[in-house]
């Protein structure tokens, strides 16, 4: 067994054993849920109800009811989508990315960001399936044969690589999720005693039994599908930005866009990542697991990418004037000093200036300010893609058809239903899905564990 | 006499590996180990042999870039070019660049289900199977080594069970099948 520097920060913290970790996740899950659990269900559910009434309002009366015009023809719904898939690309970054990294720190986090991932992307998904007023001809975006004749998608076009790149996405997170899930659903079949517990968690267990050759295979999938799947986050947020950058609106036809994008979505993902796991290690007294270090090596994620950010936004400025293009310098003039420049300087403080305070160690270690700034980053990227959408479109080459765009509560009510339709499923996987990769934290436990590593360091000075 | 197997429990992964090893140099063949976590090391002690699952995914992959390339060529090449702003599809050749992103998307697409139906099959777990551990302590803290006497008919029971005993061992359980 290889040993870890002793400067190293453990990963789980206090005396645990293999049977504690058992235990901690678990127990949870065959006791009552705590109060604060059916408080919280209730409010996220209620506001998913509201937003499922938005839908079927809007699916009755049409798009008419957003507040979209000729001009602006894309805001709300296209800002969510984007939002949404880009919180969806911390949890595949945290497994694959960290997995192939060998970072340790990604075990105790991993499980739960992959769900988030999962959540967002159907929350994404929903958005440009409801702008197609005819949500039952979805199915209309793949290429099937069909009694219009030789009628084919068109390949040459961005939004359907978006479809393919998405359903991707979400599909290949979803096995590489379950695919880690198995393993541990075996041990909650084991563990549990309630005989209809024991049942499903056996169906959704698989049988797993976890001899020598099912983990040999389990780590060879694991190690491949990381590797797979990291060129794939990567493509799908790049394939996202191309919806914009092969257009040719100001704004929006630049080279920038993917790496720019990319590192936007890393960004907003680790925000939501915080602000879902400094609750969830409250509530379900993960505080041995989930620990500051693990908070902190996530705010420098956020730092970085934050300044890339920052970087991509100052770049595609200086550009606008120094292409000597007097509709893509008007465009950033407009974002900046237009009707719309609050969302241009609410965008700028939150996503450049705010994440630069985490160069303190102080503040990235606090866990009620890195709180306070996921909720600010997350405000900040909506606002983010609500800038590059709106304020491209709402003036373009002609002045005679410049317009504003004004939300109406379907817009919000939607956007807002997402949320609650977010969280209610986080909820649910909190409350009946092991919360951390059981055998993965097991494995580490000898290694990063706190007491294994005094023990280990006891050893090491004479 | 009926077949007799036996279940040497440990309650640390390199204590296993060292039980593992002992039995093996003594000519004893370890039928399997059953642990929460991969035990990392144990596959040469006991002869398990590498998964060809990462070729397989490499097969489905490229068949995945074949797929969508064919599909593409047929639908919007062959089938109905279309004339997008003075830019007709002509050839396969010439509209290959827009080809790429849905090409590299179909080819994880492949190499990811069809690795991962693969792996499914292979350990037998499918929504359904029955749990095939010998312990249900195997999944939470305890790390098991099987030893079948039909394996090893040139030792008795009583040989394998003192030799475990001479390992860090927690319980041996026998048990006739």
């Amino acid at each position: 067994m290889h040993s870890e520097a002793a400067i190293r920060e453990p990963l789980i913290l206090g005396h645990k054993t293999y049977h504690d970790i058992t235990q901690d996740i678990v127990g949870p899950i065959e006791n009552k849920a705590p109060r604060g659990w059916y408080v919280l269900i209730t409010i996220a559910g209620l506001i998913a109800l509201y937003g499922v009434g938005c839908i079927m309002y809007l699916l009755a009366k049409g798009i008419g009811t957003w507040g979209l015009n000729k001009t602006v023809d894309w805001a709300w719904d296209i800002t969510n989508f984007v939002w949404w898939v880009g919180i969806g690309h911390a949890g595949t970054l945290i497994s694959a990315v960290l997995l192939l990294f060998r970072q340790k720190w990604r075990m105790a986090v991993n499980r739960s960001a992959e769900a988030m991932t999962i959540f967002a992307v159907i929350m994404a998904a929903l958005f440009p399936l409801l702008h197609m007023g005819r949500l039952w001809l979805g199915y209309w975006v793949f290429p099937l044969p069909n009694q219009f004749g030789s009628l084919w998608v068109n390949f040459n076009s961005p939004l359907l690589w978006d479809v393919f790149a998405i359903s991707t996405y979400f599909s290949v997170s979803l096995v590489f999720w379950y695919i880690g899930l198995i393993p541990d659903f075996a041990t909650i079949r084991d563990k549990v005693t309630k005989p209809g517990m024991k049942k499903v968690y056996g169906i959704l267990s698989f049988g797993w039994s976890g001899n020598a050759k099912a983990w040999t295979r389990f780590e060879e999938v694991s190690l491949v599908l990381a590797g797979i799947a990291t060129p794939l986050v990567f493509s799908v947020h790049s394939v996202v930005s191309f919806d914009f950058a092969t257009s040719v609106v100001p704004g929006w036809h630049t080279t920038i866009f993917p790496p720019y994008f990319v590192s936007g979505a890393v960004f907003s993902g680790f925000a939501m990542v915080q602000t879902l796991l400094l609750v969830l290690r409250k509530v379900m007294h993960l505080e041995s697991y989930i620990t500051v270090k693990h908070v902190e090596y996530m705010n420098i994620v956020i730092i970085v990418t934050g300044s890339i950010v920052g970087v991509a936004y100052i770049t595609e400025l200086f550009i606008s004037w120094y292409s000597g293009v007097e509709y893509e310098s008007y465009a950033f003039i407009n974002r900046a000093t237009g009707p719309y420049w609050w969302s241009y300087w609410a965008m700028m403080t939150c996503n450049v200036v705010s994440p630069q305070v985490f160069w303190f160690r102080k503040l990235r270690r606090n866990l009620a300010f890195t709180f306070f700034m996921s909720i600010i980053v997350n405000i900040g990227m909506w606002f983010e893609r609500f800038v590059i959408i709106v304020t491209s479109l709402h003036r373009d080459y002609l002045p005679s058809s410049w317009n504003m765009f004004h939300p109406t509560w379907v817009d919000a009510g939607i956007f807002i239903g997402t949320i609650g339709i977010f969280f209610t499923l986080y909820l649910l996987f909190a409350r009946y899905f092991p919360v951390l990769a059981l055998n993965e934290v097991k494995s580490i436990l000898k290694i990063s564990g706190e007491s294994y590593k005094k023990e280990a360091a006891k050893h090491h000075h004479h | 006499m009926a077949n007799t197997v036996i279940y040497a429990v440990y309650e640390d992964p390199e204590q296993l590996k060292d039980g593992a090893r002992k039995l093996v140099s003594n000519g004893i063949k370890v039928k399997d180990t059953w642990s929460p976590f991969p035990i990392h090391g144990i596959d040469p002690i006991i002869g398990v042999t590498r998964t060809r699952l990462a070729i397989a995914s490499f097969m489905f992959g490229i068949t995945g870039t074949c797929l969508a390339v064919l599909g593409m060529w047929y639908m919007n090449i062959f089938d109905w070019p279309m004339n997008i702003g003075g830019k007709p599809s002509q050839a396969l050749y010439k509209n290959f660049p827009a080809f790429v992103p849905v090409m590299f998307e179909f080819t994880v697409f492949c190499a990811a289900h069809g690795m991962s139906i693969t792996y499914l099959i292979r350990n037998k777990t499918l929504p359904g199977m029955p749990a095939r551990n010998p312990d249900p302590r195997s999944t939470d803290d305890k790390f098991i080594i099987e030893v079948r006497t039909a394996d090893n008919h040139g030792h008795s029971t009583e040989a394998i069970t003192s030799l475990l005993r001479t390992t860090p061992v927690f319980e041996i359980n026998e048990r006739q099948y």
